[in-house]
């Protein structure tokens, strides 16, 4: 019987009689979600656009993303019309450049790259998202995801990846990386390349980077070297947050540009690094309202630059220039504190915030009871905060040290990693990132006589799904439900992605990981895909890993093997407002109506100030003068008419002015009805 | 002042008979027997002679300056400033140190000595001196203890405690009848004749010293304020000159630091030596005026732990204020309303964390005044438990009332309740202020009393920014957390003497002259009526101003008997109150309630760097325009890479010291790579 329903499943095979009612949403009985076994028909045909409420036309991006490089005219050689060949032509092109890092293995690659036309089926796998697990088959055609049910009815010609009943899950977002970001001058080891190749080694299909422009760089044409950069090299799909250096009018013009037209919706400021990209609270209340009208997210580095600048100064000055001067100038109260401020902020803004790389317990139970009070807050921990401590800035051999260098520091509380486990794991921090930023060793030893100099970064993007499940999932603390939420699902959801990533339904992209829970890996730099020389989880133990890596519907990793496609990786532009965060925000707005008390005039006696600007720095022997507070008697009788005069509008209110205070002006009005 | 302790002893020892002089005789320990903090019943003789210095363990200089009054007889008189307490605790000590076969002649001989000496020093407290007054059957209430004794006081000094007491004839005698009597209230917080754009507040220090009195407070701390780029000494003397005109009662000053630089820090330097100030306000709020950025406060905090200062703060966030003050108006808000509105608590509680943190930073006893909200008490509470030295100080306004009448339909109340941070409209917030205050979260109460006439408010009648900032309260800060706290069964007794006058006193390094009722205290003290009832009304009080944000309000408790230094200013409900008579109490720095723990934390908290090899492995090129534009292809010039790579190893390695015998990478497995190059490492674990 389902089989034959099966057949009805595109719409153009139908009959005419049955095309329209079959299709609507109405026929559906037993959707819904519990009906993965039984009706498998229906699961296969949910079609999210439909419950997205009032998220509108969410299916454009797809499209659009190419359409983009026509905009911005920096299309060399990529046309829009077929665009899944062109990045395969563009890796060969730079494969033949003889970047010989660069093409791993596009050999076999053009064998399987059948670009257009790719059709998978996975069979027998254990499907899970964020809010269920069942088993179904998951039917892939063009990278998009068709079906998803038992006993579908697919093609010939496709391809069978058999599961044996391990899990399938949505390909991990990583939220957070750093694959540009400058440093006097150098840039990290790992570029779009290299780093996503890392990414998809570990079962992270989806990027989102940090554009990061330098103090007086105009925002876009950061993003536009950015995206060009990635554009070339990434091998999986990517989207990027965009930094705010510092804050401007010219700035403001460029984020409405940049969210209108260029698809961004998150943007970070920095509480840290002073003189640098630092912002007073000023200028942090003028861009979260900045950003709460045009719908992004806010992303804020919190520590106190203030404080760190200090101690900074007070740590070299004791002599203390090795590595762990870094943590010991960044304690993890200056961390708490900026978040505490920027939460503050938020609520007085009613603007959502999302703190990036939260590494400290008092960082984390900040945001957890902020979000007890209510406030729409979200909390990002690191691969590294949640895998390791700081207590290797200690170490003795410098390199080592230097490497764990990243800010917010480490802590080096060894307690750490589990509490910031739990807390992600019952939902008081939602999404996981990696903040992958890896210099060399010969980078870091920049700073090797002034800690202050170390460029900041570590690894995290390959190892991060994997830590995830080794802490959370493989002790019991967390389901692989809220496994997935947090690498994959709420990240799409704050970003507004979801339902395209971050779950595995129809029409969702086909980025799917093959999940092997007691696959044991040692991580060890010989072997990581990251180009840098040292992994700062070296020797750990991790259970739980990909087997298979599915990105845009092809087969990238397989048994630790990569495949990727350099280029192959498209922009994902993301719309303002995303649902999970401005909810929320846009109710509080409509409650939150301030008014002022209607109230009669106040027609008492009013002290004449001496007509002095405000702040000027007065006499200090203002009072013994009385030239200059002399109370004049005609200007205050004035005063006090002038306002009875305006007063009209108001009359119905019951109010004093009947029972007028007489007193000589600049007397004393003796009020006793005060009560 | 350890060895002044000696200096005297060795004087002590050759008064006493060559015999007795040895130190520790066992045949004297008997005596001990009732001596102590529980024998003010039966034997009154030890209780009158309970020496609380030996008793305060590493107590520095306690009552110091006690005779160093404000009539400027500063440093010259020092020496005799020594010698006149230290010969009652003289008298005092003899029965601890039990050297007590000393003649009582003799001692009395030497007390006649100093008084005449004294008396020449300051003889305008001739009369004061002279005085003497017995409190018969009351039941005194210290913030450890409650024991029934009678008090005989002389020369502004509670001399005996006990029962049955050996007194004078002629003396008079006040009946307690069973009452308490408690050491007198210390109003930790009062802006008293502060100056506000060419006017002043109207309580002056007369005015305001006597609604103190008549609320049984009898010690008040009020903020100098400078102007923001004036000296802090001249404003300082200013305030000095004030209060030593009017005053009523024993003062001390806070002073408030406006701007911050080196010549503020060499002022500040010289108010804590010679001055007698050892505690300073700092402001987060009040943009462009008094605020202070993040990098000033941890200065000044680093100044004030290094010198034994207490760091107080105005906490509320200025900048986020000044943009919703700016909103507010924007949005046509101008009443008293727009105060509360765009001074959120969420304001304070931020302002009072990051203030925690640049405290713990920089290891300083930190003073939060004003606390008015539940989120900001709830900050100081945390951080306490996590081992912080925060002390938070609510205000008689925010344990007494509560913001929702900013919204008054009558602009006079609603701009008389206007004070930063202003009062919570959350209506339990006077509640729960009250349990953490009974719990010990929160240390000392002020009153914050900045009482502006009504015209004076009224400059802000079209703009709640120009509203002047100030409430009463120091009139009615005792009764009402009687009324609010100890009858409602949060607080005892005890706990009441300690929020109101005891912590205060701690804080400002005054105890055990003040804030306490024990022998060698100051003579200040309140015989406490429980069961009085009180309605407050702005027709009686003491206070000049027109309004009283309590009014109507129905107070239990109330002082029947006030004593302050030594004479009787309230009995009977009638005020007798001299101006002038107050004297200035310098505070001495590095009070104990707050920097024994500073202290031992220093000690702990010595950092140390890491001794390691250097590091000999390549480095990568840069430059150090940090901010300037980066030419974005600076990876892809490698040309001068080389030399200058080569050339910085070679350096370092010339110039290590320390690493060959540590357990780091040898220096003779040197990695070899070409510069620029990958290194890979792989002993990094």
């Amino acid at each position: 019987m389902s089989d034959c329903r099966r057949e009805w499943n595109r719409e153009d095979e139908l009959p005419v009689y049955l095309a329209g009612p079959i299709a609507g949403p109405k026929q559906r009985k037993s959707y819904g979600m519990f009906s993965s076994v039984e009706g498998a028909f229906d699961s296969k045909t949910i079609d999210f656009d439909n419950y997205a409420v009032g998220r509108k036309g969410s299916r454009t991006p797809r499209s659009s993303s190419r359409e983009r490089v026509l905009d911005t005219e920096e299309s060399n050689g990529k046309t829009p019309d077929n665009a899944q060949e062109a990045p395969l032509s563009n890796a060969q092109v730079e494969h033949e450049e003889g970047d010989s890092a660069t093409g791993i293995t596009a050999a076999t690659t053009q064998n399987r790259l059948l670009g257009e036309g790719e059709k998978l089926l996975i069979k027998g796998g254990r499907v899970v998202n964020d809010d269920q697990s069942m088993f179904a088959d998951v039917y892939i055609e063009d990278g998009v995801i068709k079906q998803v049910g038992e006993n579908l009815t697919v093609p010939e010609d496709v391809k069978v990846i058999e599961a044996n009943g391990r899990m399938v899950i949505p390909g991990g977002i990583d939220v957070n990386t750093c694959f540009m970001k400058p440093f006097l001058d150098t840039y990290p080891v790992d570029d779009f390349l290299q780093g996503t190749k890392a990414a998809l080694s570990g079962g992270t299909t989806m990027i989102i980077d940090h554009v990061m422009p330098q103090p007086d760089e105009s925002l876009l044409a950061a993003f536009e070297r950015w995206q060009e950069a990635a554009d070339k090299k990434a091998c999986c799909d990517y989207s990027l947050h965009v930094d705010i250096p510092q804050w401007n009018e010219t700035v403001k013009d460029e984020l409405e540009l940049l969210v209108q037209d260029k698809g961004v919706n998150s943007f970070q400021v920095y509480m840290a690094y002073k003189d640098v990209y630092q912002m007073t609270d000023s200028q942090l209340y003028q861009a979260f309202s900045f950003l709460k009208k045009l719908g992004a997210v806010v992303l804020v580095h919190a520590e106190n630059g203030d404080l760190i600048a200090q101690e900074q100064n007070k740590i070299l000055g004791m002599g203390i220039t090795g590595p762990e001067g870094h943590p010991l100038s960044r304690p993890e109260e200056v961390e708490a504190e900026a978040v505490f401020r920027a939460i503050t902020l938020g609520n007085r803004v009613n603007c959502p915030v999302y703190i990036t790389k939260v590494m400290s317990k008092s960082a984390a139970d900040t945001i957890t009871q902020a979000r007890r009070k209510g406030s729409v807050v979200f909390g990002e921990p690191l691969t590294a905060g949640l895998a390791t401590d700081g207590s290797h800035y200690w170490s003795k051999n410098w390199a080592k040290a230097a490497a764990y260098v990243t800010s917010p520091p480490l802590s080096p509380d060894p307690t750490t990693p589990d509490h910031l486990n739990t807390l992600l794991a019952c939902g008081d921090l939602q999404v996981v990132g990696s903040a992958h930023c890896a210099y060399s060793l010969a980078q870091k030893a920049i700073g090797k006589e002034n800690f202050t100099l170390i460029p900041e970064g570590t690894n995290g993007v390959e190892e991060r799904m994997g830590f995830v499940w080794d802490k959370a999932v493989a002790f019991g603390k967390m389901d692989e439900n809220q496994f997935v939420a947090v690498t994959s699902t709420n990240a799409a959801k704050i970003f507004n992605l979801y339902p395209r990533k971050g779950r595995i339904t129809v029409g969702s992209d086909a980025d799917i990981v093959i999940w092997d829970p007691n696959r044991i890996k040692t991580i060890m730099a010989k072997q990581q895909q990251s180009a840098s020389e040292y992994n700062i989880f070296e020797g750990l133990e991790c259970r739980g890993g990909p087997a298979l890596v599915l990105c845009q519907g092809r087969v990238v990793c397989e048994d630790g093997i990569i495949e990727a496609q350099q280029g192959t990786g498209r922009f994902i532009p993301r719309k303002p407002f995303p649902d999970l965060a401005y909810q929320r925000i846009k109710f509080r707005n409509q409650v939150n109506n301030t008014q002022g008390v209607a109230r009669g005039m106040y027609d008492g006696p009013v002290y004449e100030v001496p007509l002095t600007p405000k702040y000027m720095t007065p006499a200090p022997s203002a009072k013994t003068s009385p030239t200059t507070n002399q109370p004049p008697p005609v200007r205050n009788l004035h005063q006090s008419n002038f306002s009875l005069s305006g007063a009209q509008a108001d009359d119905y209110i019951p109010r004093r002015s009947g029972h007028r205070i007489v007193a000589p002006p600049g007397g004393r009005s003796n009020i006793s009805n005060l009560g | 002042m350890a060895e002044r302790r000696e200096n005297r002893d060795i004087a002590d020892e050759h008064d006493l008979p060559v015999y007795l002089a040895r130190p520790g005789t066992a045949d004297q320990v008997p005596r001990q027997k009732y001596g102590g903090l529980f024998s003010s019943v039966r034997d009154a003789f030890d209780g009158k002679s309970i020496d609380f210095d030996a008793l305060s363990v590493g107590q520095s200089t306690p009552r110091s300056a006690r005779r160093e009054t404000g009539r400027g007889a500063r440093s010259p008189a020092s020496d005799s400033c020594w010698s006149s307490p230290g010969v009652e605790r003289r008298a005092e000590r003899v029965a601890v140190e039990k050297r007590a076969e000393r003649s009582l002649e003799a001692a009395l001989e030497r007390s006649m000595e100093t008084r005449s000496r004294r008396d020449k020093e300051t003889l305008q407290y001739l009369e004061q001196t002279s005085e003497r007054l017995l409190i018969k059957g009351g039941r005194i209430v210290n913030d450890d203890q409650s024991f029934h004794a009678d008090i005989y006081m002389e020369d502004g000094h509670i001399k005996q405690i006990g029962d049955n007491l050996i007194v004078p004839g002629g003396v008079k005698t006040v009946e307690a009848n069973g009452k308490m009597v408690i050491p007198g209230g210390i109003d930790i917080h009062t802006h008293l004749q502060m100056p506000y754009r060419g006017t002043a507040t109207v309580d002056d220090f007369g005015q305001g010293t006597k609604a103190a009195l008549a609320g049984g407070t009898t010690m008040i701390v009020d903020h100098v304020i400078p102007e923001p780029g004036c000296s802090l000494v001249e404003a300082f003397d200013q305030w000095r000159q004030w209060a030593d005109d009017k005053s009523c009662c024993d003062y001390s000053l806070h002073v408030d630091i406006t701007h911050w630089n080196d010549s503020v820090q060499q002022e500040v330097d010289a108010l804590i030596k010679e001055k007698g100030v050892n505690s300073f306000q700092v402001y987060m709020a009040y943009k462009d005026y008094y605020q202070m950025t993040n990098s000033e406060l941890y200065e000044v905090f680093t100044f004030l732990a290094e010198r034994g200062g207490i760091a107080q703060v105005h906490a509320e966030n200025g900048e986020i204020i000044a943009e919703e003050q700016a909103r507010m108006l924007q949005m046509g808000i101008t009443g008293p309303e727009g105060h509360v509105l765009s001074r959120p608590e969420e304001l304070e509680a931020e302002a009072v964390f990051r203030a925690v943190t640049i405290a713990s930073q920089t290891n300083c006893p930190l003073y939060v005044t004003r606390v008015m909200s539940k989120s900001a008490a709830d900050i100081i509470s945390l951080a306490r438990k996590k081992g912080n030295v925060v002390f938070g100080e609510p205000i008689a306004a925010s344990l007494g009332t509560d913001g929702t009448h900013y919204w008054s339909k009558n602009w006079a109340k609603a701009a008389s309740f206007v004070t930063s941070p202003p009062l919570s409209p959350d209506p339990t917030t006077p509640d729960y202020l009250h349990t953490l205050l009974s719990s010990g979260d929160l240390s000392v109460t002020g009153s914050a009393h900045c009482t502006f006439s009504v015209a004076q408010k009224a400059i802000g009648k079209d703009d709640f920014t120009q509203i002047p900032e100030g409430v009463n309260g120091v009139e009615e800060r005792m009764a009402l957390i009687w009324d609010k706290a100890v009858t409602t069964g949060k607080m005892d007794e005890n706990m009441f003497v300690a929020v109101t006058s005891t912590n205060a006193a701690k804080i400002l390094n005054l105890y055990p002259r003040k804030g306490r009722i024990a022998v060698g205290s100051d003579a200040d003290l309140v015989i406490w009526d429980t069961d009085a009832v009180r309605t407050v009304t702005a027709k009686t009080h003491n206070s000049a101003a027109e309004y009283n944000i309590f009014e109507g309000l129905e107070l239990r408790g109330a002082p029947q008997v006030v004593v302050c230094q030594g004479k009787i200013v309230l009995e009977d409900g009638n005020l007798h109150t001299s101006s002038g008579v107050g004297r200035f109490i310098p505070c001495s720095p590095y009070p104990d309630f707050a920097y024994k723990r500073i202290k031992a934390r220093k000690q702990l908290a010595v950092l140390k760097a890491v001794p390691r090899g250097m590091y000999d492995g390549p480095v990568s090129e840069y430059s150090l325009s940090r901010g300037g534009t980066p030419s974005a292809s600076a990876r892809s010039s490698p040309t001068k890479q080389p030399v200058r790579n080569l050339h910085h190893s070679g350096f370092t390695l010339s110039g290590p010291s320390i690493p060959e015998d540590l357990p780091i990478r040898p220096a003779g497995r040197r990695i070899t790579v070409p510069p620029g190059g990958r290194s890979n490492i792989t002993s990094l674990s």
